[in-house]
This record gives C-alpha cells, structure tokens and sequence, in this order.
C-alpha cells in the first residue's frame, strides 16, 4: 500500500550540504507492521515526516495506494489516508481536547470519548481541558495518539509513541496497537521506537544508521541477529 | 422585538444576546433613543437629565439579576457620546450586560462613544460583559468605550470585553480603583481585520490591603490592522497584580504591547506576562495532518484562542 523510492533529503547549513537520508527505499503491505529503528540523529523522525507530507524531501517519490503523493501537501496526504502521530504533541491555547478529537473524527462516529477511553483517558475529564500544559506531558502524548486513531486511516505513522509516558500507559500503548494489528480491517502501521517489546509486535523492522537503510527484515530475524551482535 | 429591523435584531443578539423582552431591568438604546426601558423592584434605571445617558441603582442585597443595556446604530453618520453611571449597593450579585453593534451602509462614519463609571458596593459582585461589533458596507464603525470602576471594601468585578468583529476604531480606556480586598478580572478579547485600528488602556490602581488584579488580553490582528495595547497595574499596599496579554499577529498586521508594573510598596506583587507571534507552524501542522487546509487550520486556532 505504500511504497517509498529512493527517497533522499537534504539540509544546507551554513553553506554547507548535509545529507540525513539516502537511498532510502522500502514498503510496507496492508495490515502490516513496521518498526523503524535505529540509533538517534539516523534520520527516521525525518523519513516518518517526509512521509507524511510535513517534509518535502531532496529526491525520491512516496506512492501510497497507487497514487503519486510526492507533490501532495500533508493535508492531501492525510485525506488520503496517511495519519501521523507527533513525538512531541503540540500545545494550543483554548482549544480543547473535544475540539482536537472532533476535528480529527471529521465529525463521524465513533464519538470524541470513545477515542479518550482507548488510551485510558475518562472522557468526563479530559474532553473540555485545553490541550496545553496544564496537562501533563503523557496526557498531551495519550491525548494525540487518540487524535491520531480518530482518524481511521489505512496507515498510521507513530514517531516514537512511548516518548515521554509512564508505564502504565505504556502497557495501555501496547494494546492498542495490537488491537490495530489484530483487527481484521487490514489497517498498515508504521512505528519509531526503541523499545523491544513494540519490535515483537512488528510483522517487519527496519534499522536506520546515518541516513541510510542498514538492515530490512522479518522481525523474529532482525531481533535475533540484534541479540547476537549485542 | 419592538421596531426593529432584521438588521438591527440580528446586531441586538450579537452584542447582548437579547431576541426579545428580557425579563428584568432593562435599557434598549437605538440610532440615540431610548425604545424601550424597564426598572426591577431591585434595579432602577432612569435618564439623565443633563446629558445623554442612564443611572442605574441597584440596591443593596440585590442577588443573581440581569441588567440589559444594548445600544444599536444603524442610522448612518450618527456620533453620539453615552454617559451611564451605575450605582451598585452593598452585598449585591448583579450582571450588566451592555454592548454595541454598528450598521452603516451610509457614507458617514456612526460613532458611539459609551462613558460608563461603577460604584461598587461592599461585598458586592458584579458581572460586566460588553460585546462590540460593526457590519455593513458603509464608512467607519467607530465606538470608543470608557469603563471607570471604584471597588468598595471586599467587592468583586469580572469584566468581558469583546470586540468580535467590524470594528473600524476603536479607542477603549479602561480604568479602576480598588479599595480592601477587592479583586478585578478584566478578560478582553480582540479581533481587528482589514485596516482596522485599535487602542486599548488598561489601568488598575490598587488601594486597599489585599486587592488584587487578573488582566487577560488576546488578541489577533490580521491583514493590515494595527493593535495598541497597555496594562499599568499601580500597587500602593501589599497586593497582587498580574496581567497577561497574548496576542497572535497575522499577514502585515502591528501589534504594540506595553506592560507597565508600579510597585510603590515593597509587599506589592505586580507580575508581567506578553507574548506576540504568528501562529506556531507545529499547531497548523498538527491540525492539517487531521485532514484540515492551512485556512481552515488557522481559523480553529484563532477561534480557540478567541473562545
């Protein structure tokens, strides 16, 4: 369903060029789950903005679905299909978390508390709080990735999930990716993370270093080769 | 409701919220005349003799009523200067909810300037909300709003002042006494568009033992208008001031805050908090990966900010 092709981005500082990623190809089929790992400053919060069109990258084509999304803005993107949720989630002043939820539901059923509940937020609680500090950073992380399910989208790119939230949500994290996966709507995701135990859950895992693709895989190969180099 | 026209109804609910007879006291003020007034048992309102403008008595122990007093123009080219005094008694719990709406398709600029002064009762707790807002194809839609308050011991104001939309200029002064463990909140809202201009002045002078302050300004300017705003919280005793102005600048729009702190006692708290900038370009992110356009995006940010 989404296929990246030799995408490559580019940044210029000071006058020099920096490359953060290259040759970077791969796809990811419906249903499936795919980790991106690798170590910091690799370059896979870039290639998960790049593909969801909050990036534009220096080269190379994102396809999705059959269409060409490359020259698409993340608004197109995201009507066609591809959500994404931010690492660090954003804070506004006055809107509320019923706001947010009902943008991102677009007014269709399920309701905003249905999305709350999923995370382990009471809807009661949260829905008329402003999405701002007043909330405590794993609130604001729970609160977006319930605004990231809201949308349904046939692909849902998480950028380091576990950033910043508690155990207990973490535990909460896991199911309800695995209830994502398990659920026979055939629904793709991609994750950043570090953490082994959403790698275990992973159909695929794909390790970044210095921009490039250093290793692609069936997660049960990937996790013992780790095991053996470490 | 009365003679109005659709026009002038529409405003009516706008500014005051009013789509009919209200129950209560009440002052209906349209293009300079009075169409409709009504005392409570607790709440009088009579007219000036001297100048334009109303008195408003409201004795003491009067709880939990609603005073209405709208104005509307929509005579083209009418300038006219208000002057309503407020008496509030002691141990009161009172709303007033005022506010004017502007329609002028004329080639002359309406104004209406409304002077209004409140003295506050003991133990009294009073509600102002005052709503702006100008429509209609014409010249200037220009209202200049003076709201004077002196806070006897223990008493309480809260202050909503909104200028939602289609205000031209606007020039507002706002300014206020406190006595003993008095409080005031001023929360304003602005909103300027097009080449509007406006100005608002904010003074609070505590006086008493333990009276505090709370300002918040928001404010958005977008196209090519221009927003002046000062807060000056003078501290002449132990208090607490703090006011906070937030505005979100958009397009070639100006913005111009200045706080001002005056602190002439060493047990006044005075705190100071401005911020202007564009919208952050993550909430507009954020909201287009939620399927919106930028517009679209912008305008829920600045409605929220607004709310």
């Amino acid at each position: 369903m989404l296929r990246v092709n030799d995408v490559a981005f580019e940044t210029t500082e000071k006058r020099t060029k920096r490359s953060i990623l290259h040759d970077i190809s791969f796809s990811v089929r419906s249903g499936e789950l795919l980790v991106i790992t690798g170590p910091n400053g690799s370059g896979k919060s870039t290639l998960a903005k790049i593909i969801a069109g909050i990036e534009k990258p220096t080269a190379g084509k994102i396809i999705f679905d059959g269409q060409d999304l490359s020259e698409k803005d993340c608004t197109e993107r995201a009507k066609s299909g591809i959500a994404y949720s931010f690492q660090q989630p954003v804070h506004f002043k006055g809107l509320t978390v019923a706001d947010l939820l009902n943008i991102a539901t677009g007014g269709t059923k399920p309701e905003p508390s249905y999305y709350l509940k999923k995370v382990g937020l009471e809807p009661e609680k949260y829905l008329d709080r402003e999405v701002n500090n007043s909330l405590s950073g794993g609130e604001l992380k729970r609160i977006e990735i319930a605004s990231v399910l809201a949308r349904k989208a046939p692909l849902t790119i998480f950028d380091e999930p576990e950033a910043g939230i508690d155990l207990w949500s973490f535990r909460n994290l896991m199911k309800v990716f695995k209830s994502l996966h398990s659920s026979g709507d055939r629904r793709a995701m991609i994750i950043i993370s570090h953490q082994r135990r959403i790698m275990e859950l992973a159909d695929r895992i794909l390790i970044l270093k210095d921009g490039k693709i250093q290793k692609q895989g069936a997660s049960a190969m990937i996790l013992s080769e780790m095991e053996d180099a470490a | 409701m009365m003679d109005l026209d659709k026009i002038e109804r529409d405003l009516m609910r706008d500014v005051s919220g009013v789509t009919g007879i209200p129950a209560g006291a009440y002052n209906f003020r349209v293009n300079g005349k009075s169409i409709g007034r009504n005392s409570s048992p607790n709440i009088d309102i009579s007219p000036k003799t001297d100048k334009s403008g109303i008195d408003i008595h409201v004795q003491s122990g009067t709880k939990g009523e609603i005073a209405h007093i709208p104005v509307i123009i929509s005579a083209s080219g009418l300038k006219e200067a208000v002057y309503n005094d407020f008496y509030i008694g002691d141990n009161c719990e009172v709303t007033i909810i005022a506010g004017c709406g502007i329609y002028n398709c004329g080639v002359n600029d309406s104004v209406h300037d409304g002077i209004h002064t409140f003295y506050i009762g003991k133990n009294s707790t009073v509600y102002y909300i005052e709503k702006h807002c100008g429509i209609g194809p014409g010249a200037g839609k220009i209202l200049n709003p003076t709201t004077k308050l002196f806070l006897g011991n223990n008493s309480r104001a809260e202050l909503l002042m909104e200028q939602i939309k289609g205000v031209d200029s606007s020039n507002r002064i706002t300014e206020a006494e406190l006595d003993q463990n008095a409080q005031i909140v001023v929360k304003e809202k602005l909103f300027t568009h097009g080449k509007q201009h406006a100005n608002s002045a904010i003074k609070v002078t505590l006086l008493g033992k333990n009276s505090t302050a709370d300002i918040v300004s928001r404010a958005v300017a977008q196209d090519i208008s221009v927003q002046n705003f000062s807060s000056h919280i003078i501290g002449t005793t132990k208090c607490r001031g703090h006011s906070e102005c937030d505005a979100i600048i958009m397009d070639q729009a100006k913005v111009n805050a200045e706080p001002a702190l005056e602190a002439q006692n060493v047990d006044a708290e005075l705190i100071h908090e401005a911020a202007i900038g564009k919208i952050a370009n993550e909430q507009l992110l954020k909201l287009m990966t939620l399927g919106l356009t930028r517009r679209q995006a912008e305008s829920q940010i600045i409605n929220g900010f607004l709310k």
